[in-house]
């Protein structure tokens, strides 16, 4: 773990059109938006808190991911770009610098695209949104339970007890529910996998923008980096994270903090 | 009660390893393993089953919709029903169905299905299953999480292009249609029999009490796994003030018919097993897209431990073990015996579970044709007569097509 916090985690419900949505705070600086990967975040994570050693993250709960309010209203692209708009705007990170993580990377991506002003600095770790027929994203739908652990994260068993299995205390039924439903909400966005335009939009996106990949991913080919890369009419870079996989955040929580500190310092 | 001729239409010769060294029978089976001029056999064939079925006097012949699946050659079960059609007489055509979600716009569905009433002169039962997770969001790319809202407008958009007599537009959550009108309408009114197969989701009982539909469980695993299912349905019935009419409720039924129980193990045990072993050789990878099951019903499944026996033994088993046939027999996936001895065990299962359409399946996996029509012959004279009449003096069956009258139906010219 890194540096002490200077400032305590603190959380918000928002009322977005009539939905509560859970926005968490933590860490002086600038503001720095933070849109989870798969699975959302059901706790505070060693990830965020490194981030929070240097800036003010402010992580609002995506549709669908714990704390993130209903999902099934929506349902086209048009429809989500909106819902993540407005939970950026309502937690105050307009023009601010945006992470964005598997579908929260995705998320990130489009808003970037259709409206450039909102986003200062752009890091996506992992997108979802490109695909290619010659390098298919895998489909970790389509995966028996046994297999989980090792297609989201370099580091399986530590995987499957920290985010795939219940906290201590937790209602195991409410919380398979609530996996299943974060997993759904990445299904009603991305399913079937295949490009949805973002390829076409991609040269919208203004920002400067850092692609960071675990060198293991195994979902989202690394290769996707210099696709991304090819088509953001902004700066980019790319960093590979060595060893982690496709929840880098997981894999490598201080590198991956370090990586988008580094780039937006 | 009713009698209904089944036919899956497996493909018959996977090859003995085929589980061994395949993956799934589903989705992305090995499509070098399809040998087309076997296959026209083989449709041919299974053309064949069904229209002696309907001519030794099975009240209804059935067929239903998979897609990139070695057990079931029917993507589109309206090509089957539509030949079925002319070379049938009496028998309900059952099509159960056309999964609604698929269907683009589903108003194809309304006009397919209003052919195949009118080509058969109203003889049609309109199945409409939302569909496995296999079929729909893997093999046709459905996004799990919208699949049931999008078979429920489809539904609805079909109901009413049926009844309503005016050209309409819709504007649906997922269809936009300006002008709703299908030519040709069905022959009988106010539409065909509608059934619905389902697995065990108190949502689709409640759906189908609500609209007056039959539902059909439709399970592999035969009268000891459905009794819960079925116990389950009666008691929502009950609770909902709902008659317990057993015409609203269709089972289906794997069953072998010979002159002894010895014969009989003789006789299907290698079929049997070569749809257990392969046809049901089911990539577990492919059953529980997020989404496809309701919250509902994940609470009510991981609650009960019952159904979760029954679903662990629906996949895990069936996918990596090997049920030996004796366990098949005796846990009453397949009925197997002599014609009194098949005669008695359905009838205890019909009144069990009160279930007044009865599906039977008496062609499986690789069963030669000689066998089938040997099993479906001796069904019809043998165990059909000792089944007939059973709740039909209690209750009305509301859910049968109404043909038109015997002297208005056109005769099909006989091949020259």
């Amino acid at each position: 773990m890194t540096a002490k916090a200077p400032k305590r985690l603190a959380a918000r419900t928002l009322r977005i059109r009539g939905e509560k949505v859970r926005v968490w705070e933590k860490g002086r600086g600038r503001p720095l938006g933070v849109l989870a990967g798969l699975f959302g975040y059901p706790v505070w994570t060693p990830f965020l808190e490194a981030l929070a050693a240097k800036r003010r993250v402010i992580v609002p709960a995506l549709p669908g991911h714990p704390g993130g309010g209903d999902f099934r209203s929506l349902d086209d692209l048009a429809d989500w770009v909106i819902a993540t708009q407005e939970r950026l705007e309502a937690a105050g990170l307009l023009g601010a610098d945006l992470v964005g993580l598997g579908p929260g990377g995705a998320l990130a991506a489009e808003v970037a695209a259709f409206s450039p002003e909102s986003v200062k600095r752009l890091v996506l770790v992992a997108p979802f949104g490109l695909f290619d027929e010659r390098e298919p994203v895998a489909d970790f739908w389509a995966k028996r339970a046994s297999e989980l652990p090792g297609t989201f994260s370099a580091r399986p068993a530590e995987f499957a007890a920290q985010v795939l299995a219940p906290p201590a205390g937790a209602d195991l039924i409410e919380f398979q529910v609530q996996q299943v439903r974060a997993l759904e909400s990445a299904a009603r966005l991305l399913w079937p996998f295949g490009d949805r335009g973002l390829a076409k939009r991609l040269h919208r996106v203004a920002a400067p923008t850092l692609l960071v990949w675990g060198s293991e991913d195994r979902i989202v080919p690394a290769s996707y980096a210099k696709r991304f890369a090819a088509g953001i009419a902004g700066r980019t870079r790319i960093r590979s994270l060595a060893g982690a996989g496709h929840r880098a955040d997981f894999d490598a929580p201080d590198a991956l903090a370090k990586a988008i500190l580094d780039f937006l310092k | 009660m009713k009698l209904l001729w089944f036919h899956l239409m497996p493909y018959t010769d996977l090859p003995d390893d085929f589980k061994q060294k395949h993956p799934s029978v589903w989705v992305d089976i090995d499509s070098r393993l399809f040998d087309p001029a076997r296959a026209h056999t083989m449709y041919n064939d299974f053309l064949d089953e069904l229209e002696f079925a309907a001519e030794v006097g099975f009240d209804g012949i059935c067929c239903n919709e998979h897609h990139q699946n070695a057990y079931g050659l029917m993507p589109s079960p309206n090509l089957i029903a539509a030949a079925l059609a002319r070379r049938t007489r009496d028998a309900a055509l059952c099509v159960m169905g056309n999964s609604l979600a698929l269907y683009n716009p589903p108003t194809r569905v309304a006009e397919e299905f209003a052919m195949l009433d009118a080509i058969s002169g109203g003889r049609l039962i309109a199945g409409f299953p939302v569909g496995t997770p296999m079929d729909t969001c893997f093999a046709y790319g459905q996004n799990p999480s919208q699949l049931r809202e999008r078979y429920y407008e489809a539904h609805d958009l079909i109901l009413k292009a049926w009844t309503t007599d005016e050209l309409f537009a819709w504007n649906g959550r997922y269809n936009q249609l300006r002008y709703v009108n299908p030519w040709p309408r069905p022959v009988q009114k106010p539409h065909p029999p509608i059934w619905i197969p389902g697995g065990g989701s108190v949502e689709t009982w409640r759906w189908c009490a609500q609209l007056d539909y039959v539902y059909a469980y439709l399970s592999y695993f035969g009268y000891k796994l459905g009794e819960a299912t079925m116990h389950g349905f009666w008691e929502e019935m009950d609770r909902l003030g709902k008659d317990r009419n057993p015409f609203r409720a269709g089972f289906l039924q794997f069953v072998g018919v010979a002159e002894s129980r010895e014969e009989a193990l003789d006789l299907y045990t290698e079929p049997a097993l070569y749809f257990y072993e392969r046809c049901l050789h089911v990539d577990a990878r492919y059953a529980a897209p997020p989404g496809y099951m309701s919250e509902a019903t994940i609470r009510a499944r991981v609650k009960s431990q019952v159904v979760q026996a029954a679903t662990a033994s629906a996949t895990d088993s069936h996918a990596y073990g090997r049920p030996a046939f004796e366990e098949i027999v005796s846990k009453g996936y397949v009925i197997i015996g002599s014609p009194d001895e098949v005669a008695e065990q359905l009838r205890e299962v019909a009144v069990n579970l009160n279930v007044g359409q009865l599906m039977l399946l008496l062609q499986f996996g690789n069963m030669r044709k000689e066998l089938v029509f040997h099993n479906t012959e001796l069904f019809a004279k043998r165990v059909a007569p000792q089944l007939s009449g059973l709740f039909e003096d209690e209750w009305e069956n509301r859910w049968w097509p109404k043909p038109l009258a015997a002297a208005q139906r056109a005769v099909p010219r006989s091949l020259a």
